[in-house]
């Protein structure tokens, strides 16, 4: 792992993505083929399967360095992560020997299922013969979550620069089903690799945070609700039916479903769409919460079948007939989603059966933009969080590509509220205090009602972490809780009633908009405010 | 029972049979002091009694005080109590302090490393009944490297950056560690410091400690009148207008801390080079037991952990709480740990990060 641990090295010392591509590529022209693969495998989130459990780690760390339990929980609290913890804990190697990343990787899928004794006798050996970073990185493997700073746009570009491959070629044939552990680089760079149920690489809109009046004439622009569920592409090819989540996960067996769309849809048909849970007597998306239930659970039982039912909304066509149509201008792409989802066949008994699970995204139609901002400002209604604005002309680009494709969000409610609890993160902000609970009045109480981690500056955070521990009133566990003084506004995008929580209701994307040191505990919300926006929304 | 020879008050470390201070936080007639670092030396004392060596980094820093310099092992009545100063290898000048009473020994530790530098006089254990240790890295997980390995590969970086056509900027705490660094390394090139840098060096050179050339950067100092040179500058310097304008440059902070990955990735800094002037876990265990002591105080840093280690080896142990406000932007980067100790105690986490600056 020499020359990963080198490459490794030169990534996490950096953070300008040129340099980093540089050491990347320089890595992928050097590195043995089996070592590049699965460097790509880990880059793109695919990993072998955990051969030890952290539990496991622990207890053998903690021994082979030879102090008690709870000294190694004191260090791993302030180093924030568990392969690091345990790479500074050891003793150093006595002698260090070259495993390369191909046969570390073999060895801990060949550990999988072995009993205990074998195992740790495998891991204390690796351990003993490895130095600092090499361990380290080893640890990571053996732990699972592999985080090195690198974007799939970086990766693709690095791979580019290695093999002369065009980068959006190179990031479709990286997508997929391929097990890196029979997979040669090679046949990965060729687009061998990837199988039939390869999907494309997702097209990501963004934010548009100038007004909508600066992209133009109206008539350029395709506009359609902007759901609030999961993104998806359904893959319909010859003896190939699959559905990939946006985090490039096969996820066909969880929307049972969509099953029968496998015989009905043209062979060779690849659709972007969004999965949503249906309220099918109102016609109309269940709130995401409905969908939630369904995405954490990979055999559904027949009652969550029934009372959140998943529907696709169609946005776009990729593949028509099987050629691939991705260069089209958007508003042909969008004619044939039309005219293939006009083909499905109609329920037989509407009563019994609501149809296929397979209706287009609507476009809306808009003259100016000032009549868009009002239909906009309707998307709650909708169950929306707002509009997606697409170029007519457009291609379907891989990744984010500014310019053609925008969200146009709605504002976020807010609230102002106080917050009562704060809890340290983990790796980059191990011992700062960024995990919040907040709470707003309900009558003389403060009653917590949501929890949120991101949206404010390192140096608040800082502030605030110093602020925690010099104020803090009592411990539980990680767990500090703070005297209600400093006040946040809270942004968020929806509201639910919530009988798993004590104040009754939970939000949907809550972050912290704004330090809010201008205001006291006397000025913040009240959860009867909250609660009118509970009534609102339905 | 007669009073014990240290006690601990909201000022600091008092000696009842002295009636002295050590390195307290508020103003007191008589204070002893371990080293010119601001979070042991503070301004307002009625007098101050410190190493030949460390006073002129004191005066420089606190302007006219009344005070008096004594020798390493130079042995001292006051009052009741018998005191002497002996070398504790943190910085220059820098003191564990021998306190007997009656045949009792106390020692206060002050801030120590036991590996020789090379620059700062080299730590020697002094034998004792009670020892108050500081425990800035009291956690297994700190276990530094030989500092000749360190200075390779702070020179091989400062090589490579000077072969790619570029300065090398080095955040280091602008006393102790920025004249070490320059007394470490290999003559590679120029090397340009900061001006709370250079202050401190030109103390340090005056007394005759051996330092290399270095060179006062200014407005008109830059990549391009000394390319590839070494800029050493306290951390807050780094990322700042000051080092822009220096031109293309790498930058990297040595500090203890760096051996925590997300300590330094929360500096987006990139590179971290280890080395501190604290004694690491090793050095901590090995401290206490060259003493002989059988109880020990910790402070500064991870006391409590450290604490329920050393009773779990049979000490009798305890936490002195300390208490202080960095006041020098160079003793508190901005975001060190801050939870160094997990005690309730108000103020001993902020007094920890503001320690991570000499570290």
């Amino acid at each position: 792992m020499n020359r990963f641990a080198t490459l490794f090295a030169a990534l996490d010392g950096t953070t300008k993505t040129g340099v980093k591509t540089r050491a990347l590529a320089d890595y992928f022209r050097a590195a043995p083929e089996a070592d590049r693969v699965w460097t790509i495998a880990l880059l793109t989130g695919r990993r072998p399967r955990r051969a030890v459990t952290s539990t496991e780690l622990h207890l053998w760390a903690a021994e082979a360095a030879g102090i008690p339990d709870w000294l190694f929980e004191e260090s791993y609290s302030v180093v924030g992560d568990l392969a690091e913890t345990i790479a500074l804990l050891l003793p150093p190697a006595e002698a260090t020997a070259d495993l390369g990343l191909d046969a570390a990787i073999r060895g801990l899928i060949r550990l999988t299922g072995q009993p205990v004794e074998a195992r740790r006798a495998a891991v204390l050996a690796t351990w003993g013969q490895l130095p600092a970073t090499e361990r380290f990185l080893y640890n990571k493997l053996l732990t699972g979550g592999f985080r090195m700073g690198v974007a799939q746009g970086l990766l693709t570009r690095a791979l580019s620069l290695a093999t002369g491959v065009e980068e959006a070629t190179l990031a479709h044939r990286l997508m997929g089903d391929w097990d890196p552990a029979s997979t040669r680089f090679s046949a990965l760079i060729d687009g061998d690799a990837g199988g039939d149920a390869r999907p494309f690489p997702f097209a990501l809109a963004s934010p548009l945070e100038a007004g909508a009046e600066t992209l133009g004439q109206p008539e350029d622009w395709l506009a359609e609700w902007k759901w609030d569920g999961i993104r998806g592409q359904l893959i319909a090819r010859p003896g190939t039916f699959a559905l990939w989540s946006r985090g490039e996960e096969l996820v066909t067996d969880r929307f049972p479903e969509f099953g029968p769309l496998a015989d009905f849809l043209p062979p060779g048909t690849v659709i972007d769409a969004e999965v949503l849970a249906w309220d099918q007597a109102a016609n109309r998306p269940l709130p995401f919460a409905a969908l939630q239930r369904r995405i954490g659970r990979k055999t559904v039982p027949k009652a969550l079948l029934a009372e959140a039912p998943a529907r696709l909304l169609a946005y776009d066509l990729l593949e028509d007939g099987g050629t691939d149509i991705r260069d089209r201008p958007l508003s042909q792409r969008r004619a044939r989603l039309e005219a293939i989802i006009a083909a499905l066949p109609p329920s037989l008994s509407p009563s019994l059966s609501p149809g296929l699970p397979l209706t287009l995204s609507p476009s809306l139609t808009f003259q100016t933009w000032e009549s868009l901002a009002r239909i906009r400002a309707t998307a709650r209604e909708h169950e929306a969080e707002g509009v997606m604005l697409k170029r007519a002309t457009s291609p379907y680009f891989t990744g984010r590509k500014r310019g053609d494709w925008w969200k146009w969000k709605l504002d976020p409610y807010t609230v102002d509220a106080v917050l009562l609890y704060a809890q340290a993160g983990h790796g980059r902000r191990a011992n700062l205090f960024t995990d919040f609970t907040f709470g707003v009045r309900d009558g003389n109480d403060l009653v917590p009602f949501t929890k949120a981690y991101s949206g404010l500056t390192d140096a608040e955070f800082g502030e605030i972490t110093r602020w925690v521990q010099r104020h803090t009133l009592e411990r539980y566990g990680p767990v500090r809780k703070v005297p209600a003084e400093l006040v946040f506004e809270i942004g968020f995008e929806g509201i639910q009633e919530s009988p798993r929580h004590k104040s009754g209701i939970a939000l949907r994307f809550p972050r912290m908009l704004r330090w809010r040191r201008d205001k006291g505990v006397a000025e913040i919300d009240t959860l009867a405010s909250l609660r009118a926006l509970l009534r609102a929304a339905d | 029972m007669a009073d014990p020879v240290l006690t601990f008050t909201d000022r600091g470390i008092f000696c009842p049979a002295g009636g002295f201070h050590i390195d307290p936080w508020r103003p007191v007639p008589r204070a002893l002091i371990t080293h010119g670092h601001s979070d042991h030396a503070r301004p307002g004392m009625g007098s101050y009694l410190a190493t030949h060596q460390a006073l002129p980094v004191i005066r420089r820093r606190l302007g006219p005080i009344t005070a008096e310099g004594i020798a390493y092992g130079e042995v001292r009545p006051i009052g009741g109590a018998r005191v002497s100063f002996h070398p504790a290898g943190h910085v220059p000048g820098s003191a564990q302090i021998r306190v007997e009473v009656a045949g009792e020994v106390w020692v206060v530790s002050g801030d120590y490393k036991t590996e020789p530098d090379g620059l700062a006089e080299a730590f020697q254990p002094v034998t004792c009944h009670s020892f108050i240790t500081e425990c800035t890295f009291g956690l297994p997980v700190f276990r530094w490297q030989p500092q000749p390995q360190v200075m390779a590969s702070i020179a091989d970086w400062w090589q490579a950056n000077a072969a790619a056509g570029k300065m090398s900027i080095l955040g280091a705490y602008s006393f102790g560690k920025a004249q070490r660094l320059l007394a470490g390394l290999p003559d590679l090139g120029p090397i340009l410091t900061h001006g709370a840098v250079e202050d401190m060096t030109e103390v340090l050179r005056a007394q005759g400690y051996r330092l290399p050339a270095t060179i006062r950067a200014t407005a008109d100092t830059s990549a391009k009148t000394h390319p590839g040179a070494l800029v050493i500058a306290p951390p807050s310097a780094l990322g700042s207008a000051w080092a822009n304008r220096l031109g293309p440059a790498e930058a990297a902070f040595v500090s203890g801390w760096m051996a925590v990955r997300g300590i330094r990735r929360r500096r987006a800094l990139g590179t971290g080079f280890v080395l501190s002037d604290h004694a690491d876990w090793a050095g901590l265990d090995a401290a206490i037991t060259a003493t002989g002591a059988e109880r020990v105080f910790v402070t500064h840093g991870y006391t409590a952990p450290f604490r329920r280690w050393l009773e779990s080896r049979g000490y009798d142990a305890g936490i002195v709480e300390t208490r202080f406000t960095g006041d020098d932007p160079d003793d508190t980067p901005p975001d060190l740990p801050p939870d160094a100790t997990h005690e309730a105690a108000p103020d001993t986490a902020t007094n920890a990060a503001a320690d991570g600056g000499a570290a």
